[in-house]
């Protein structure tokens, strides 16, 4: 028995508007997440080498904390468990604007954020010490020191690795369709289930995922290469002598 | 500025890095602390940069005077040059210089136009204008410590602090840039305290050099003091390549073979031993015995590259002894390997203690 290719299924009836939806929807989540766990990242990863011990103490309990338990749990816990706990005005602004979405969004955040951390925090302690220093000597503040000399310079360094933890984040998303999240997998899903058409459903759905990883990819690639500092090596650019 | 150090005690958990440490450096002059790797000098100017905080109750830092223990080294006003330049990569040279200007609270910051007119100077000054708007990684070892040299100056830092400034530059730069910051210095004539472990550099550019060693200050004076007049045998085999010769003392003289020399009257009558110091270059060779002392010795290995040439012997008690003899003295004598020649020594250190390195 020969199985019979039909693409067409992907953008009959109702199937293209889903899939449209799951992208969207995949795209909303993901980037809000990544924002948040970027603040969370670069502000925890900071304090984790921080010249004063409680600050690295309570940074380190909020990453070995979060990253320690899985995503999936995570997911459950800021769904079903969360809420209960927020007062009732919390609980009636969530109903009213999509509590599946903002549970994914604070699961993701904060657990990519700890994942973040580690990475900001590997990229300043590889700043030469007397960077810091100098910075210092210089007439700045510790705060002025990390904003303006530290954390700029280990972004740059960092720029591979969070390229990859953002892909991650992007992928990991697929897992708030457990708690109802319509999303790119909820939505390839729902096609399969309405067409019987596994094949095409899922092979759209893994190409799309391909597409928007390679784009976020070759944007971090700009990125890195806009911000490279002359006279250093960068990723696919010749250096002029 | 004056700095003054009183009795800085400063340990890294077993490992005591400084012991007591006291120092008064004068306005205007230009320090060097001088010693082996661990003798605690990097150490004692980091505590007086206030990047090293000294032993809780161990003592003072005085900036003109006053108390500065417990300032920040951001309110200390002094300037710091790393070893490894600690550029910041990601700002051009103008912009590095200008940091420490630009960082300023509104209040006390200059104006953008005095900014670039002031770093242009700066720029001018070590001879880099032309580099302005390259980046760190640009520039070569000697341009790079010279941009540091610039930024640290561009704050106008009441004291200027550098560690081991020239330590990682080729010796060729090295000697250029050292002259070269004697110069600076007699131009701005802020005070300057330098680390080197290297006796040469301290002893051309140092207005006074402050010997260290095992976290203590062993003689503190110009260069000419302590050259030929050092207070003990650290001091006196840390500034150059010497031989021991360890001698009897009998009768108010040392003996050494069939040598008599007087001992110094300073020193301790009672000592039963004393070792003799003599500089390479103070040491005679001759194939025929002189009416002064001398001892007999064997020529073991001759280099005569270099300005000097280096004569390696055995003594006749089997020591090795480092000779150094111009070029000229090399030719008259026609030395050669195995030959059996006297030794004079025509200066030299007598101790009563031992050192060696």
């Amino acid at each position: 028995m020969t199985y019979d290719l039909q693409w067409n299924i992907l953008w009959t009836g109702e199937n293209g508007r889903w899939l449209l939806e799951g992208i969207w929807t995949t795209i909303r989540l993901s980037a809000l997440s990544w924002i948040f766990a970027c603040g969370l990242g670069v502000l925890s990863g900071a304090l984790r080498t921080a010249p004063f011990r409680p600050l690295r103490a309570l940074a380190t309990c909020y990453v070995e904390f979060f990253r320690n338990v899985p995503l999936l749990v995570w997911l459950f816990f800021w769904y079903f468990g969360a809420p209960q706990v927020l007062p009732r005005a919390g609980q009636d602004w969530l109903n009213l604007h999509g509590p599946e979405f903002w549970s994914a969004v604070v699961a993701l955040s904060v657990y990519h954020g700890a994942r973040m951390s580690e990475v900001i925090r590997a990229g300043i302690q590889s700043v030469p010490k007397t960077l810091f220093e100098a910075s210092v000597a210089t007439g700045l503040s510790v705060g002025q020191a990390y904003r303006l000399i530290l954390i700029p310079i280990a972004l740059r360094l960092i720029i591979p690795p969070a390229t990859n933890e953002s892909l991650n984040l992007l992928k990991n998303s697929s897992l708030a369709l457990t708690i109802g999240v319509a999303e790119l997998t909820f939505m390839t899903r729902q096609v399969e289930t309405y067409t019987a058409r596994a094949f095409e459903a899922l092979t759209a759905g893994t190409l799309i995922y391909l597409v928007l990883c390679l784009t976020i990819a070759s944007v971090m690639a700009q990125v890195e290469r806009a911000l490279r500092i002359p006279g250093l090596i960068a990723r696919g650019v010749r250096s002029e002598s | 500025m004056s700095i003054e150090v009183r009795h800085i005690t400063k340990t890294f958990g077993d490992f005591t890095a400084l012991k007591e440490v006291s120092l008064e450096i004068p306005t205007g002059e230009l320090i060097a602390l001088l010693g082996p790797s661990g003798s605690g000098k990097t150490t004692l100017l980091r505590v007086i940069a206030g990047l090293e905080v000294a032993d809780p109750g161990s003592g003072a830092i005085l900036f003109d005077g006053e108390d500065a223990t417990s300032r920040s080294s951001r309110d200390r006003q002094v300037g710091f040059v790393f070893q490894h330049y600690a550029l910041f990569r990601h700002m051009t040279i103008f912009e590095n210089v200008a940091f420490g200007l630009r960082v300023r609270p509104r209040k006390v910051r200059p104006s953008e136009s005095e900014i670039r007119e002031r770093v242009s100077a700066l720029l001018k000054l070590v001879q880099l204008d032309w580099l302005a708007a390259r980046y760190p990684s640009q520039l070569s070892g000697g341009q790079r410590q010279r941009v540091a040299l610039a930024r640290a100056l561009a704050v106008e830092p009441k004291v200027l602090l550098l560690d081991e400034p020239f330590g990682s530059l080729d010796a060729k730069v090295r000697k250029e840039l050292r002259r070269w910051l004697r110069r600076l210095h007699d131009e701005l004539h802020v005070t300057s305290v330098f680390v080197t472990h290297d006796q040469e550099e301290a002893l051309e550019v140092a207005d006074r050099v402050v010997v260290m060693n095992e976290g203590r200050v062993e003689q503190v004076g110009t260069p000419d003091q302590v050259y030929h007049h050092p207070a003990n045998p650290f001091v006196y085999n840390f500034l150059g390549n010497v031989n021991l010769f360890n001698g009897r003392v009998e009768g108010g003289k040392v003996h050494i073979g069939d040598m008599a020399m007087e001992l110094p009257e300073q020193m301790r009558p009672d000592a039963e031993t004393a070792v003799v110091y003599v500089r390479p270059h103070l040491l005679e060779i001759d194939h025929q015995p002189t009416n002064t002392n001398h001892f007999r010795a064997r020529v073991e290995h001759i280099n005569p590259a270099g300005p000097l040439v280096k004569v390696e012997l055995i003594s006749e008690w089997g020591d090795p002894v480092q000779v150094e003899i111009s070029q000229e003295r090399y030719r008259d004598l026609r030395l050669k390997k195995d030959a059996e020649v006297f030794v004079t020594p025509k200066e030299k250190k007598i101790f009563v203690e031992k050192y060696s390195i």
